[in-house]
């Protein structure tokens, strides 16, 4: 696991400044089997935002197959049968077809797009240029760990062309169902996922030693930009509960191909006769098991992104952070505390008083550091003197976002009102405002904030902000109804959309019946997936402005064009491989901006006291 | 001008470690919460199990007592080729460390006799409801469960329910005397092998020494490495070879470790 | 008020069990402190954007806001949080998991769950079920009823019904056969999943004479948006007893 620099890695507009190396190692180890963190931070950037829109086609069909139930989908269907024959009649969704693509949908979005965005790609561009380190720990281990990414992603991508299809029992995955279904994609699934957990466990141990062991000298702990300390504590997340889902993933694996029962009880009875299996096993470890993953996981989505928007909000506010101080407290305890409330997810399994107290309790109280953090990002707005460009109008828009996510998710936290809210489109809903107007809202910001650094040319503004304003107004069109939806009783996960529930269907039943769907609320899936099509359309100006920018963006003037104080904007643009000239030293913390009696409204950390 | 790399050999003065150390160090605490998720598994699978169904005294326990006898030495012998290596003897670290590789193939070798030992047993219900249980001796050419054709023998004995066959400790048991027993394919109900889906104890027995078995190989190769090919390093750079043969005797000793709790729990307890 | 914020703001379906308005209650109270905390937040939000805007505030105070008014307010939420769990959400949940009624003065039903329908039994005339095991579970006996039991013989099973009268505390011994399902009835606010393995008791008490969709909340298959078979029949205690007339004719045959 040792680390080596010696083969050096220019990047892509490397000539752009005066760092030539002057023995060139060739496209494959520059740009494929590249070990230098910012060849493979682009990478994991590239594969994430494709799997992003791939797992964002998925949703359209399923869109589709909603609010038009058996429908052929125009255009795509009759590729859909071509390809998936038996599965996609006449280029309808099957209701398994539909499964799988929602399983595929989530598992994709958290897993191989989320996830290796905000964490491994942005902390492999961005960490160890912060805390003035020459590359990552261990380089060799950080190529490693990408190439696991993509053999896990060439692996699920795989699974939806074997006979039967990809996994089908959700993304969470539950025995026994996902033992139960007949085909193979469950098993594709789970290889996978170990592939992919290895990859993230990888990147998580390495990301840990970069920040201890190669801080700059100076680079105290609390003078660590507040993005480090969101993906420190990102990194122990993933590190210590990403094993127990590998150990789960191992047992449903045993289950589907040696017909061990570790999550079949006896007495199972499949189709009628009693399956023919050891039994003993219990369905609610494999729930355990997942959500001890689960919950943690979805931090995993939510701080680095919190990372990011401090950054943004800091710089554009040339203000310091309010309270910088509680937020890696605040952070920290997250970190904790996201151990011990996984079980909220579970709340309707038949579960204790006793139980049931811990687990609301500590529910509501990891809500708390989240409300510190919102309320200190807020409060450093005041006295600012704020710019309003692309990334900040992103960061800023991630605080309401985020907001609604954060508060629709008291209402589950508290097992009474989950009884009605569980497993409805209000828990869509809610994960949704704090991963997609969240989440996906601040990683737009970084890649706005950031590609200056590594390309040396900036966004286009005005479509940046087309692309802003078409997002925000159509993420809320697709999941404002949803709320809705789910207050009135609507179920996820419907092949159909809940027309088999719908008021409409009950009444062809003859007698009348209580507690269908209403036809206005049937109605909201035609906005939902009008308002899809269009919130996809508006991540076109930013597809091509990304790939336009890299030949005709506008040049930056200075390699700090944001007038940044932190360590990145320090060095050159493109950074050299091995990042700086000599190793910087720092004298402050982050967020020095408008020091008064400073010339300039910005004073960067390695800039030498008078 | 190229930055130097920092912390390969000597360790950081504010963590008190070299890189790969740190990093060793993580990684184990994964290593530990994959296990530990593992065992909890291991004692809800028990606890829930029905009332004397929880089987004691499936495996041999002095093959057992052998194998963590051999792992403990081998932990041993790589703690030497370590010193030996910080002392600079090298012909004492190649010895070292050849008994340590040896030694993990024994425990290996002798981890596989145990599973093939598991796949010959078989538990076999009668169509009187009795259960017969043994090892397979031999199957006649004809045998077919299905025709119901040809007969099989094993070596074990028969019993009047199915509990018995559970404690294996129990006086009863250890006094059932064990005799040849042709069995006509007629008389047989189910015949099943002492696979991983006979029952969830051999599930997480078979999926919790798998595992560390994996865990025992790679760690062999990596070491083998070490003492083979890796070796050009120290010639170069002895130290930072030195603190490769620490960190891989790190990994060595958590797999020993795992090994010191497996033991008990599926064989003892 | 709260009625009407339920019904109109929020949306809730119409109730149709005592229950159930604890879990209304809840559900508004939290709102209540959303919106209160949201619109807060939203107010102070777009007035900083405007008032700290670039033009109008060319340069940054460096010191920002001084006092900790918000400590105050992170912990009036911590507060409210913490009133709502302990007076609210857990003597709730403790009168739904504790506090069942007594089983003589309420209708006992067992369900099991199966893809993609849900069956039905009641003790019969006799009020006593049938001994069950598992080793009894076949294609036309869910329950694993015992063959051999008197008691079993006046059961009565049936498929995607449950009758009960109004008014009566109702007890639910739900539990599955292959995959995990969940009963979730929403007039009446219950939800339960049923789980293969484990039988969980829940308990309610319908409040109206009426048709209920009964809901399959878990994915459970390809037919598990279809699972929608079910119904909740409410009727006057004579219509009820008219009902188990009909339906206790003869024995129910496990074979
Ligand atoms: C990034 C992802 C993320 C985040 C951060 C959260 C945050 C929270 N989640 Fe959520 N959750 C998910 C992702 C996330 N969740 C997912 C994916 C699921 C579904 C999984 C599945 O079943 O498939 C889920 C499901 C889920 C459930 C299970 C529901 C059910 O299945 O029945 C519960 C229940 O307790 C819950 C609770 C919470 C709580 C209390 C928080 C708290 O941490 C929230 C704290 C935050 C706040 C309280 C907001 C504070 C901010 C403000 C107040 C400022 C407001 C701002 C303005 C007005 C400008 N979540
Ligand atoms: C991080 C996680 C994440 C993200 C980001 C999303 C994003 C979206 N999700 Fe998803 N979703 C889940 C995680 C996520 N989802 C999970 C876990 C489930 C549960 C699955 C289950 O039931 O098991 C789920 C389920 C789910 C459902 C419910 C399905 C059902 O229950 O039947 C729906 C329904 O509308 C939905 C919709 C959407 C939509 C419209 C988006 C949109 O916001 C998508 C926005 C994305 C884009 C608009 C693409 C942008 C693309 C680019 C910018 C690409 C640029 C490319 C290059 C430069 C190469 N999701
Ligand atoms: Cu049964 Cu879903
Ligand atoms: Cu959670």
């Amino acid at each position: 696991m040792e680390a080596t620099l010696q083969h050096p890695a220019p990047k892509p507009g490397h000539e752009a400044h005066g760092h030539e190396d002057h023995h060139d190692p060739g496209f494959w180890r520059t740009y494929i089997f590249s070990t230098d963190h910012k060849v493979i931070g682009v990478q994991y950037a590239l594969g994430s935002l494709s799997f992003l829109l791939f797992g964002f086609f998925l949703m359209l069909l399923m869109r589709w197959q909603i609010s038009k139930p058996g429908v052929p989908v125009p255009v795509i269907g009759p590729l859909l049968e071509k390809a998936l024959g038996s599965a996609a009649p006449h280029g309808a969704l099957s209701p398994d077809l539909y499964n799988s693509f929602g399983a595929m949908h989530g598992t994709i979005m958290v897993f191989l797009a989320i996830v290796p965005l905000a964490f491994a790609a942005f902390s492999n561009v961005v960490l160890p240029l912060q805390i003035g380190a020459p590359d990552m720990a261990f380089p060799r281990v950080n190529m490693a760990s990408f190439q696991a990414y993509v053999v896990g992603g060439v692996i699920m991508l795989a699974s939806f062309f074997i006979p039967g299809g990809a996994a089908q029992a959700g993304w969470t995955s539950y025995s026994p169902l996902a033992t139960a279904i007949p085909t193979d994609g469950q098993t594709f699934w789970i290889i996978g996922m170990v592939f992919i957990i290895t990859s993230s466990l990888l990147s998580a141990v390495n990301f840990i030693a970069t920040i201890i062991q190669l801080r700059a000298p100076g680079m105290t702990w609390m003078r660590l930009p507040f993005f480090v300390w969101a993906q420190f504590v990102t990194s122990f997340l993933l590190l210590l509960a990403f094993p127990p889902l590998e150990a789960a993933a191992v047992m449903q694996l045993m289950d589907k191909v040696a017909h061990t029962s570790f999550f079949l009880p006896t007495g199972l009875a499949i189709g009628g006769q009693l399956a023919n299996i050891s039994g003993g096993g219990s369905p609610l470890l494999w729930q355990h098991l997942f959500w001890f993953l689960g919950h943690p996981e979805v931090y995993v989505l939510i701080l680095p992104a919190m990372g990011i928007v401090c950054e943004i909000i800091a710089n554009n506010t040339r203000k310091p952070i309010w309270g910088y101080k509680s937020l890696v407290y605040s952070v920290l305890a997250i970190g904790f505390l996201s151990f011990i409330v996984w079980a909220h997810h579970m709340y309707l399994t038949g579960m204790g008083t006793k139980v049931a107290v811990f687990f609301q309790a500590t529910t509501m109280i990891i809500s708390i550091p989240s409300v510190i953090i919102l309320t200190c990002l807020f409060i450093s707005l005041w006295g600012g003197s704020i710019r309003f460009n692309t990334p900040m109008l992103f960061a800023l828009a991630f605080l309401p976002m985020f907001g609604i996510g954060g508060l629709t998710g008291l209402p589950l936290g508290f097992n009474i009102s989950d009884v009605h809210l569980h497993d409805t489109y209000y828990v869509i809903a809610h994960f949704h405002y704090v991963v997609a107007p969240g989440t996906i809202f601040a990683l737009f910001a970084g890649i706005y904030y950031w590609l200056p650094k590594l390309t040396g040319r900036k966004l286009n503004e005005f479509w940046g902000r087309v692309h802003f304003w078409g997002s925000l107004i159509f993420m809320n069109i697709v999941f404002m109804p949803m709320f809705a939806q789910g207050m009135a009783g609507m179920l996820r996960r419907m092949a159909d959309g809940g027309a088999n529930y719908s008021a409409a269907v009950n009444a062809k039943g003859g007698a009348e019946v209580i507690g269908g769907l209403s036809s206005n609320i049937m109605e909201m899936h035609t906005w939902i997936l009008w308002g899809a099509c269009i919130l996809g359309l508006a991540q076109i100006p930013f597809i091509i402005n990304l790939f336009w920018s890299l030949k005709h963006g506008e040049k930056v003037e200075s390699d700090n064009p944001w007038q940044a104080t932190t360590l990145e904007w320090q060095t050159a643009t493109p950074p050299p491989h091995g990042n700086f000239p000599e190793a910087p030293h720092v004298y402050r913390g982050p967020y020095e901006y408008s020091v008064p009696g400073h010339a300039t409204d910005f004073t960067p950390q390695d800039e030498p006291p008078k | 001008m190229v930055m130097d790399f920092p912390y390969i050999v000597e360790p950081r003065r504010d963590s008190g470690l070299y890189n790969a150390k740190l990093g060793i160090w993580l990684f184990l605490a994964s290593e530990v919460m994959l296990f530990g998720a593992l065992f909890s598994a291991y004692v809800l699978l028990r606890v829930g199990a029905e009332p004397g169904m929880w089987p004691h005294g499936w495996l041999n326990i002095p093959i057992g007592t052998a194998n963590t006898v051999v792992l403990i030495t081998s932990s041993i012998t790589t703690v030497l080729a370590w010193v030996s290596c910080k002392l600079r003897q090298y012909g004492r670290f190649k010895f070292f460390h050849a008994c340590t590789i040896l030694l993990a193939l024994t425990f290996v070798c002798i981890k596989s006799f145990e599973y093939h030992d598991k796949f010959t047993h078989y538990e076999i219900a009668l169509a009187n409801g009795k259960f017969a249980d043994g090892h397979l001796m031999e199957k006649s050419k004809d045998f077919d469960l299905e025709k119901k054709t040809g007969s099989v023998t094993i070596h074990g004995y028969e019993v009047e329910q199915r509990t018995e066959l559970m404690d294996l400790h129990s006086p009863e048991a250890r006094r059932r005397p064990r005799e040849e027993i042709t069995l006509p394919a007629a008389e047989i109900k189910k015949m099943e092998r002492y696979g991983p889906w006979h029952h969830t104890y051999l599930a997480i027995y078979f999926t919790l020494t798998g595992l560390h078995a994996l865990h025992v190989v790679c760690g062999a190769v990596v070491i083998g490495f070490l003492w083979g090919p890796g070796t050009r390093m120290w010639r170069t750079e002895p130290e930072r070879f030195t603190n490769r043969i620490e960190v891989s005797g790190l990994f060595w000793h958590f797999v020993d470790l795992v090994w010191i709790f497996l033991f008990p729990v599926l064989y003892l307890l | 008020m709260k009625q009407w914020f339920g019904e109109k703001i929020l949306g809730l379906p119409p109730l149709a069990s005592t229950n159930g308005q604890g879990v209304d209650d809840l559900i508004i109270y939290v709102h209540w402190l959303m919106l209160a905390l949201f619109i807060g937040w939203l107010i102070y939000f777009f007035y900083a954007l405007v008032r700290f805007r670039h033009a109008r505030q060319p340069q940054a105070d460096y010191a920002g806001v001084k006092n900790h008014a918000s400590n105050y307010l992170e912990l009036a939420v911590a507060g409210v949080e913490a009133v709502l769990l302990i007076f609210v959400a857990v003597p709730l949940w403790a009168n739904a998991v504790d506090k069942f009624p007594p089983a003589s003065e309420s209708t006992v039903v067992q369900v099991v769950a199966q893809q993609f329908s849900w069956n039905v039994r009641y003790p019969g005339p006799d009020g006593v079920f049938g001994k069950q095991d598992v080793k009894f579970v076949a294609m036309d006996n869910v329950f694993g009823v015992d063959p051999a039991d008197a008691n079993g013989k006046d059961d009565i099973q049936l498929i995607n019904e449950i009758h009960v009268p109004v008014n009566k505390p109702v007890i639910i011994y739900l539990s599955s056969k292959d995959v995990v399902h969940s009963l979730k009835i929403i007039a009446v606010r219950v939800c339960q999943d049923a789980i293969p393995g484990l039988r969980i008791p829940v308990w309610f008490t319908p409040t109206q004479i009426g048709r209920y969709q009964i809901n399959c909340a878990q994915l459970c298959g390809n037919g598990h948006s279809a699972m929608s078979g079910g119904y909740l029949v409410v009727e006057s205690q004579a219509d009820y007893d008219q009902w188990l007339k009909s339906k206790s004719g003869g024995p129910a045959s496990f074979e």
